[in-house]
């Protein structure tokens, strides 16, 4: 594939992917820092992860095996279509299990199966700005972040607490990263905050729209902000899967009928086939 | 005398051709009020501004605690303002978070300081509004629910919750009714006194001046044209355009 002339292995041009690596090599050197870069137009909407498709076609090699969710699942359009066009432009094995792949790209997830050393796993992020919403003014963000000056975010937990009684962020839990940028984890639950803390796969994430990618080195410290009285909790519905039954997953909630009638059932689609599998084997 | 804990050397900054401030020094000693006095225009609040950090003279040099704070670097001032330091703004909304609760309002500094604990900021949160007379009870409403006088309270009382060693204060009466500024001038006088707070105050009201300084300084056209203390200035103005300034008060 990568014979034939005028075409470029993994779509983005060459000039385009040095530019893509070396974002990521800075980014990398500097955890939860959101380097700026010139992300390119995409094969697919805005909003649909074009953040998370450019740093993929970035790092992605012919030996790499891809294995691509939106929300825990495989086999939703967007998962679909994102593997079925790496199979295409960089000639890719593609997979639905989170054990055989090298590169996972993720839309607001972690897969439950622990990752380990030598996976990527790539983040696409809508919002890569934490103070977005708090303070309108980007330029003074950069100032906050460059001062570490992070009293704002506490105060919307503060907040949090007098209106609800708890901190009510479900998803998009702001974390502090290596003790110095307070970071976006992009729309995962809060469920899935700890697993982000001292993971051995390489965390990257890549926001198009917003032209920013940052990343969270192997065994780096990912700590949820929260207070001393009023610990981060990671919060799942009270229920044990319907399919495999597991009581530790991340569950979503599905209507099954017009009567009210609803299960819930894995997120991560992959987790709850291969627990299923295992419990036939075992009858 | 100890040393002064801020003072200006020689500070000029023009806008164009409009001169704001024209070699202006001044010393500030610990726990000591300094009024700044002086009409509209006169480049009172810009004095504070270069004072504060928050604006570079182009000439002269401002130094707190003996150090020259243009040297200090961002960071360093930043963590100054915050802490050691304390603003106060002529209109409230301007220095308070009008979509925070009062209680967040006031807990922002400690938590910007690192304080962690929920229950500990509430508490502080708690005792400082009582301190400037805002209902506790009050302290989980938005401060866009309260009257002027208490959203200027809530400001001091924000200001005040680090327990800063100086604080400016831009008309902190400005835009209040008589009444209420007589309350607040009283509020304030107590909340120096038992602090020991160093204040730099901005004010074009003459009586504030007399309540609260010890020492007065009158601005015009960016010059310093008299200072020294209260008394001595309102009882016996030397320069021509103070001793229209006091006999411009109206008597009550």
């Amino acid at each position: 594939m990568s014979g034939v002339p005028g075409f470029s292995y993994a779509y983005l041009d060459e000039g385009t992917k040095r530019m893509l690596r070396r974002t990521l090599l800075k980014a990398v050197a500097i955890p939860g820092y959101q380097v700026p870069f010139g992300a390119r137009e995409m094969p697919l909407p805005y909003g649909w992860g074009t953040g998370g498709i450019q740093v993929t076609a970035a790092i992605i090699g012919p030996s790499d095996v891809l294995k691509v969710i939106d929300q825990g699942s495989d086999d939703t359009t967007n998962a679909v279509s994102i593997r079925r066009f790496f199979r295409r432009v960089a000639g890719v094995a593609t997979t639905e299990r989170t054990t055989e792949a090298t590169i996972i790209q993720t839309r607001h997830r972690i897969p439950e199966t622990p990752l380990r050393e030598g996976q990527i796993l790539v983040y696409q992020v809508p919002m890569p700005e934490p103070l977005f919403r708090l303070e309108p003014r980007l330029a003074e963000t950069r100032r906050l972040h460059a001062l570490a000056d992070y009293g704002l975010m506490q105060v919307r937990l503060y907040e949090d607490i007098v209106r609800h009684g708890a901190i009510a962020t479900a998803y998009n839990h702001p974390v502090m990263v290596d003790g110095r940028y307070l970071m976006s984890p992009s729309p995962i639950p809060a469920f899935d905050n700890p697993k982000m803390h001292r993971m051995p796969a390489l965390q990257l994430f890549g926001a198009g729209r917003e032209k920013r990618i940052y990343a969270v080195p192997p065994y780096t410290d990912v700590v949820s902000l929260d207070f001393e009285d009023h610990p981060f909790r990671p919060i799942r519905a009270p229920h044990a899967c319907a399919l495999c039954g597991a009581a530790d997953s991340y569950l979503d909630e599905v209507l099954t009928d017009d009567s009210g009638g609803r299960i819930f059932v894995c997120s991560d689609t992959d987790y709850c086939a291969t627990r299923q599998a295992a419990r036939q084997a075992a009858e | 005398m100890s040393a002064p804990l801020l003072s200006a050397e020689g500070l000029t900054l023009r806008f164009g051709r409009v001169p704001a401030l024209l070699g202006v020094s001044l010393d500030l000693f610990p726990g000591e009020v300094l009024a700044i006095v002086g009409e509209s225009g006169s480049g009172k609040t810009t004095l504070l501004r270069v004072l504060s950090g928050q604006a570079a003279p182009q000439e002269g040099r401002v130094l707190y605690r003996g150090q020259d704070i243009a040297a200090m670097g961002e960071a360093a001032l930043r963590r100054l303002l915050r802490s050691e330091w304390g603003y106060v703004h002529q209109n409230p909304r301007d220095g308070l978070r009008m979509s925070v609760s009062a209680g967040g309002n006031v807990g922002e500094r400690l938590m910007a300081a690192g304080v962690r604990h929920y229950g500990r900021i509430r508490a502080a949160a708690r005792e400082w509004l009582a301190r400037v007379e805002i209902d506790p009870a009050r302290m989980d409403d938005l401060p866009g629910t309260f009257s002027g006088g208490m959203q200027q309270r809530l400001q001091i009382a924000r200001t005040l919750v680090t327990h800063p060693a100086l604080v400016f204060m831009d008309e902190p009466t400005g835009g209040l009714d008589v009444s209420v500024q007589a309350r607040l001038l009283d509020l304030i006088r107590g909340l120096v006194a038992d602090l020991g707070l160093s204040v730099l105050l901005v004010t074009h009201d003459i009586a504030a001046a007399r309540l609260l300084a010890g020492r007065i300084l009158v601005m015009r056209r960016g010059e310093v044209v008299e200072q020294g203390l209260t008394e001595r200035v309102l009882e016996d103005p030397q320069h021509p355009y103070t001793q229209l300034l006091v006999s411009s008060v109206l008597a009550a």
